[in-house]
């Protein structure tokens, strides 16, 4: 008896596919689609941006081609304050959040999940880039496209109840299976970028919401350098939009190296001052297997992968990288795999040349 | 659809010719269109001439309010009741925004009902200055009937124009355009057991909305387009049966739905009945479940077979509180929480049945999802 799944349908390719698989493979499914915006944009301009009319539709006209129930569920609020005040107060604080991933920790297989288990379905399924068996996630064939650190920081319990029915697939299938199954969204352009940032500016979109306070830029020596009209409008190992007058003694481009929220200071030096050995994390989400070979940690998006040990510390995770890593911002998660498999994750506090090296 | 309805229709679909034309075929298919005016006429109380075809609820409702406030300018004032369908409230905030006009939505009592003594107050603080009136006859959400003939009186008192919306209440409810006293009255096809994309304003002769769309002077000059011939015979056919059977199929399904209340309150202690205890449509049943999220009810009964609607409007499909339950005075969450029960001439016990057998599990299972 196959199980009754929820599955989220944004309009895309990817939870067409996802949902057209999982109807297939014998499952009761019911297709929904998540509006998170209160005040919808009635079309998509390009690759930018989810949520609009147009993809609700788009996702309707999925699940009438796959024959499943659709319906709407109104998540406008949760997103507004889980993820989008969120952001806004990460960035406020001098990090530097993921969107994304606290989509997924807080939306996707929090609210909704809960409301579909009340609801009596077994399951969430999403179109991610990401495998998933018997519980344990691990990393897409394809590379370009996994998605398994937005999803690393879910609990063992949020992935016992997920299904991601893309996971040995590449993009390029996907897109061919949609095709193939006479989904119209197969040609649709991904989405890129931060879903609620429609126009794609996140510094305006931040000052809109916090304002704009002129600050000093300052080098590794305190010396102030320039000055900028919000530090909420920086990232570590951010380079370009710094307006720096004076160049660097050494003539060597300059990086943001931290953010002082307080002050409003920003410092900046070069490239070779972002480099850091260990990552100081929150207390760690071990939701993966007890596997410690072949070691690795992902600290951003569609970042590097960092061989490393960890240890756990008072209060949260210390993680030693093999080598040195740049632009390691506060805020984001540290999702550490054995091999492709993720184990676990922890967010990150701070980061530092650390004595291991 | 019913049989004589798609009968009729599908028999027209194989002539060609153009109403307005003057050739044979033409001449042979305005036979079909005039014989399918005075057919509706004949129905519904009105004469042959004041039949305007359109394509449907929304369109009548836009030509008579819209195309009213027009012709009666440089009056201001359009009164609505505060529970019409969008197809007549939209264009009035329409005219409200762009085109000068002072909408004022007439209050309703908790049981959706506008009474006479609001009406003529509106109208009396400055009866000069009002271009039209519409109350519809009865409501698409909670079914609640309106005392109609009196409305359209205290209207007429002054000399002012009454639309009523009536997509409801044909075949549902006596209708006699000529005895409600109204000046205008929409219609449409898809409530009558006809095709969809058809219907039609009853006009009262004299009276002549500036036109919304312009073109060839089709239809006494106030509705331009090509005639829809098969679907005007589709629409005839339909509107004549279901008014021919109107006393008989409102007795089947008063007594149906008076059943399905009843069994719906033994079921699930607490729920609420919406609209009038009797002035209400003879297919209507329309409930409050406190706790329930109209949505994840609805969605839990069709899974198990049962249809249903929220009867909420939607923006990006996204469902707001229902205006009609708020103009009632219900809360935002009870208007959430509401779901409509429609009963029809395929409607029997049996279904009764499979609703009493599948709603407490859906609405305890409801209740525990919470309103999100």
């Amino acid at each position: 008896m196959g199980l009754r799944v929820l599955a989220a349908m944004s309009g895309g390719v990817d939870s067409a596919v996802a949902a057209a698989r999982i109807a297939e493979a014998g499952h009761d499914v019911t297709g929904v689609h998540l509006a998170l915006s209160a005040n919808p944009q009635s079309h998509r301009t390009g690759a930018r941006g989810c949520c609009t009319i147009e993809d609700s539709r788009d996702a309707r006209r999925a699940a009438d081609v796959i024959g499943i129930p659709f319906y709407i569920w109104d998540m406008a609020e949760r997103f507004q304050r889980d993820v989008i005040e969120d952001f806004v107060a990460e960035y406020a604080a001098g990090r530097t959040p993921n969107p994304c991933l606290r989509c997924n920790e807080k939306i996707k297989f929090a609210a909704v999940l809960d409301r579909a288990l009340a609801l009596g379905f077994d399951a969430v399924a999403t179109g991610h880039h990401a495998r998933l068996a018997d519980g344990v996630l691990s990393r897409s064939p394809d590379q370009g496209k996994d998605q398994s650190y937005v999803l690393g920081v879910l609990t063992r319990e949020q992935l016992a109840h997920a299904i991601f029915p893309l996971g040995d697939s590449t993009k390029a299938e996907v897109r061919a299976e949609a095709a193939r199954r006479g989904l119209t969204v197969a040609d649709k352009p991904d989405s890129h970028d931060i879903c609620f940032i429609a126009d794609g500016d996140t510094r305006g979109f931040l000052a809109d919401r916090l304002g704009s306070a002129e600050g000093p830029i300052v080098d590794e020596e305190g010396a102030v350098v320039g000055s900028h009209q919000g530090a909420h409008g920086f990232t570590v190992g951010q380079r370009k939009g710094l307006r720096i007058d004076r160049p660097a003694p050494d003539g060597r481009p300059r990086y943001v190296l931290s953010i002082e929220p307080v002050s409003n200071t920003v410092k900046v030096g070069p490239r070779s001052a972002l480099e850091v050995t260990t990552i100081h994390c929150g207390p760690p989400v071990w939701n993966g297997p007890d596997r410690r070979d072949d070691l690795t940690v992902q600290l951003r998006a569609h970042g590097e992968v960092y061989g490393c040990r960890f240890a756990e510390v008072a209060g949260g995770l210390r993680i030693d990288l093999d080598r040195p890593a740049t632009g390691v911002a506060a805020g984001q998660a540290a999702v550490l795999y054995s091999g492709d498999t993720v184990i676990g994750s922890a967010t990150i506090r701070s980061a530092s040349r650390g004595e291991a090296g | 659809m019913l049989p004589e309805a798609i009968e009729a229709m599908t028999e027209q679909l194989r002539r060609v010719g153009n109403p307005s034309s003057l050739h044979a075929a033409g001449r042979q298919t305005r036979r079909v269109v005039e014989e399918s005016r005075e057919s509706i006429a004949d129905a519904l109380g009105a004469r042959p001439s004041e039949v305007v075809f359109t394509s449907g609820g929304t369109e009548a409702d836009n030509l008579a309010i819209k195309g009213l406030y027009w012709a009666r300018r440089p009056r201001r004032r359009v009164l609505l009741s505060a529970i019409e369908h969008h197809a007549a409230l939209d264009p009035a905030h329409w005219l409200a925004e762009s085109q000068g006009a002072e909408v004022e939505l007439l209050e309703v009592d908790e049981h959706g009902m506008v009474h006479p003594d609001t009406l003529r107050a509106a109208v009396e603080r400055d009866p000069d200055d009002v271009a039209v009136i519409s109350v519809m006859w009865a409501n698409n959400e909670v079914g609640t009937v309106q005392p109609l003939h009196v409305l359209a009186a205290v209207a007429h008192d002054h000399g002012i124009p009454f639309h009523t919306d009536a997509v409801q209440a044909v075949g549902q409810l006596p209708v006699s355009f000529a005895a409600s006293g109204a000046d205008a009255l929409t219609l449409t096809g898809h409530k009558v057991g006809g095709p969809m994309g058809a219907g039609a304003l009853l006009l009262a002769r004299g009276l002549t909305p500036v036109p919304v769309q312009h073109g060839g002077g089709q239809e006494r000059d106030v509705r331009s387009g090509t005639l829809d011939a098969p679907a005007i015979a589709g629409l005839a056919a339909a509107v004549r049966t279901a008014v021919a059977h109107q006393e008989e199929t409102s007795r089947h399904l008063t007594a149906l739905r008076d059943e399905l209340i009843e069994r719906v309150r033994q079921a699930v202690p607490g729920v609420v009945l919406n609209g009038h205890p009797t002035e209400r449509l003879p297919g209507n049943a329309h409930f409050s479940f406190p706790g329930c999220e109209g949505d994840a009810l609805l969605m839990l009964l069709d899974a198990k077979g049962v249809e249903c609607s929220t009867g909420s409007a939607c923006s990006a499909g996204v469902a707001q509180p229902s205006h009609v339950l708020l103009a009632m005075g219900a809360a935002a969450a009870a208007a959430r929480g509401s779901l409509r029960f429609s009963l029809g001439h395929t409607s029997t016990r049996e279904d009764i049945d499979r609703l009493i057998e599948v709603l407490p599990a859906a609405v305890e299972r409801a209740r525990r999802a919470g309103l999100s």
